[in-house]
């Protein structure tokens, strides 16, 4: 990723953007009685368009501004969002994450993996109410939901950020090659 | 030039997982009146203007889906609502009666037919412009505060019922915990003659709250509401004024080994499609009478 101070602008606005689209609209929206969430959705995103760094930054940047516009617990969001963004950094690393169906198979996957350490996370701190076995399936319902959106999201992201990408994602083909006929003599 | 792109990846990832965690540490340990919070208050204010914004220019957009999903929702509710309606209506006939009843009883022993309820308080009008996407963090954020009128720990409640309380304030936004949240906890009784209890959220299931602490061999009728018991001591007085409509009786139960039984209420409140809610704030007799109390 080409960093200047545009790109740091353009992704400080993305960040702002996405956690207020989120609180204001997207979380209002009650589909199968659970709700899409943006937020690992875009730290999934920028970790497979611009690499681990950038992934972690962002999704710390993401659960911080969500955490103090929800009047959470600071931290919590940032650490797991690193985690996100991080992963799919690494992906796009190791393996080839210009196929199709790697935004919403990790769109499905990281909002999984998101909720389970939310979880997690707060058993740690402390849970005073008991807890409705529904929580799995608002978790795997959120997660569908997300794979399906990981497809336009990720394809917003890209284009809100595609000036600052060098080698921006798309679909490789195989070089062509001149083969000989050999079998002639 | 490979190793030191991984030095420096690493150094990024532990510095953030350590200012994560730090954060976290601090927040969880600090009191309500801390740096952080008052950090978090502060930036809210700055980020309400833009959720109210967002949140009207986007309204359509989440009519529209909230429409479609309620098409879907409504064939399969007719049903129900028809014998909903067939119940309304005797109650309707019993209230209807109790109501002419109470207005002669109230004439007798002079109270004020007027008299709001709850007594007290006044209402503040307020709109949602925020909702935690988390099911551990049921709560929402509303676009009035501290400069209406609103303070920490005041009732919140919908046309419908007992909706939460204030946990947070900034100046023009508030944070509302709802009564579906882990934290919360409401004392409530059921009525008429019913027992009392404190109701508490059930992590994952807006539809069921948990009237718990309730004695075993008390009878609970199901179809029963649920109310604010309002307690008073000489001390010490419950966030939320008496008889504040919270849920109905769904099912009880009731196990050989717990001391007391579980009875579950489905909230009257529909805590998922609030867009309008009140603040019951105490207004300033009140609070001098109370003051003024022994």
């Amino acid at each position: 990723m080409n960093v200047t101070w545009g790109t740091l602008v353009r992704l400080t606005l993305l960040v702002i953007a996405v956690v207020v689209v989120q609180i204001a609209v997207v979380a209002q929206i009650v589909v199968f009685d659970a709700t899409a969430d943006l937020l690992p959705l875009v730290a999934l995103s920028i970790g497979l368009l611009a690499g681990p760094v950038a992934g972690a930054t962002v999704g710390f940047l993401l659960g911080l501004v969500a955490d103090m516009a929800l009047l959470q617990t600071l931290g919590v969001s940032s650490l797991l969002l690193i985690g996100v963004g991080y992963l799919a950094g690494r992906f796009r690393e190791m393996r080839d994450a210009t196929h199709k169906l790697v935004p919403p198979i990790g769109g499905f996957l990281a909002t999984l993996g998101f909720d389970a350490g939310f979880a997690l996370v707060q058993f740690l701190l402390g849970v005073d109410s008991s807890v409705s076995p529904l929580v799995i399936r608002e978790a795997l319902v959120s997660a569908v939901i997300n794979g399906l959106l990981a497809i336009p999201v990720f394809a917003a992201v890209r284009a809100a950020l595609r000036s600052d990408l060098i080698d921006d994602l798309r679909p490789r083909r195989r070089p062509v090659t001149r083969t000989r006929v050999l079998s002639q003599s | 030039m490979y190793k030191k792109s991984v030095r420096r990846r690493r150094a990024v990832l532990a510095l953030l997982v350590s200012l994560s965690i730090a954060l976290l540490t601090v927040y969880f340990g600090e009191s309500a009146s801390g740096g952080l919070h008052a950090v978090q208050r502060g930036f809210l204010e700055v980020m309400a203007p833009l959720q109210e914004g967002a949140s009207r220019a986007l309204k359509p957009v989440s009519d529209l889906v909230g429409w479609t999903g309620d098409v879907i929702d409504a064939k399969s509710e007719n049903e129900d609502l028809k014998q909903q309606n067939e119940e309304l209506r005797a109650q309707l006939a019993a209230a209807q009666t109790a109501e002419r009843d109470a207005r002669q009883l109230r004439g007798l022993v002079g109270f004020n037919e007027s008299a709001r309820f709850p007594d007290g308080h006044d209402p503040v009008p307020a709109r949602v412009i925020g909702r935690s996407p988390t099911v551990w963090y049921s709560a929402i954020t509303i676009d009035k505060g501290s400069d209406q009128g609103v303070r920490d720990d005041q009732p919140v409640v919908s046309g419908a019922g007992l909706v939460g309380r204030v946990s947070d304030v900034a100046p023009d936004a508030a944070r509302v915990t709802l009564i579906t949240d882990h934290t919360s906890g409401v004392s409530a009784q059921i009525v008429p003659d019913g027992p009392n209890g404190l109701v508490k959220a059930t992590v994952g299931n807006p539809n069921d709250l948990i009237l718990d602490f309730v004695q075993k061999g008390r009878a609970v009728r199901r179809g029963a509401t649920v109310v604010t018991s309002g307690w008073r001591s000489s001390r010490l007085e419950s966030l939320f004024p008496r008889g504040i409509p919270v849920g109905r009786v769904s099912r009880v139960d009731s196990d050989e080994r717990e001391l007391y039984q579980r009875v579950h209420l489905k909230p009257f409140a529909d805590l998922r499609e609030l867009d309008v809610v009140e603040v019951l704030t105490r207004n300033t007799g009140a609070v001098q009478n109370a003051q003024a109390s022994p």
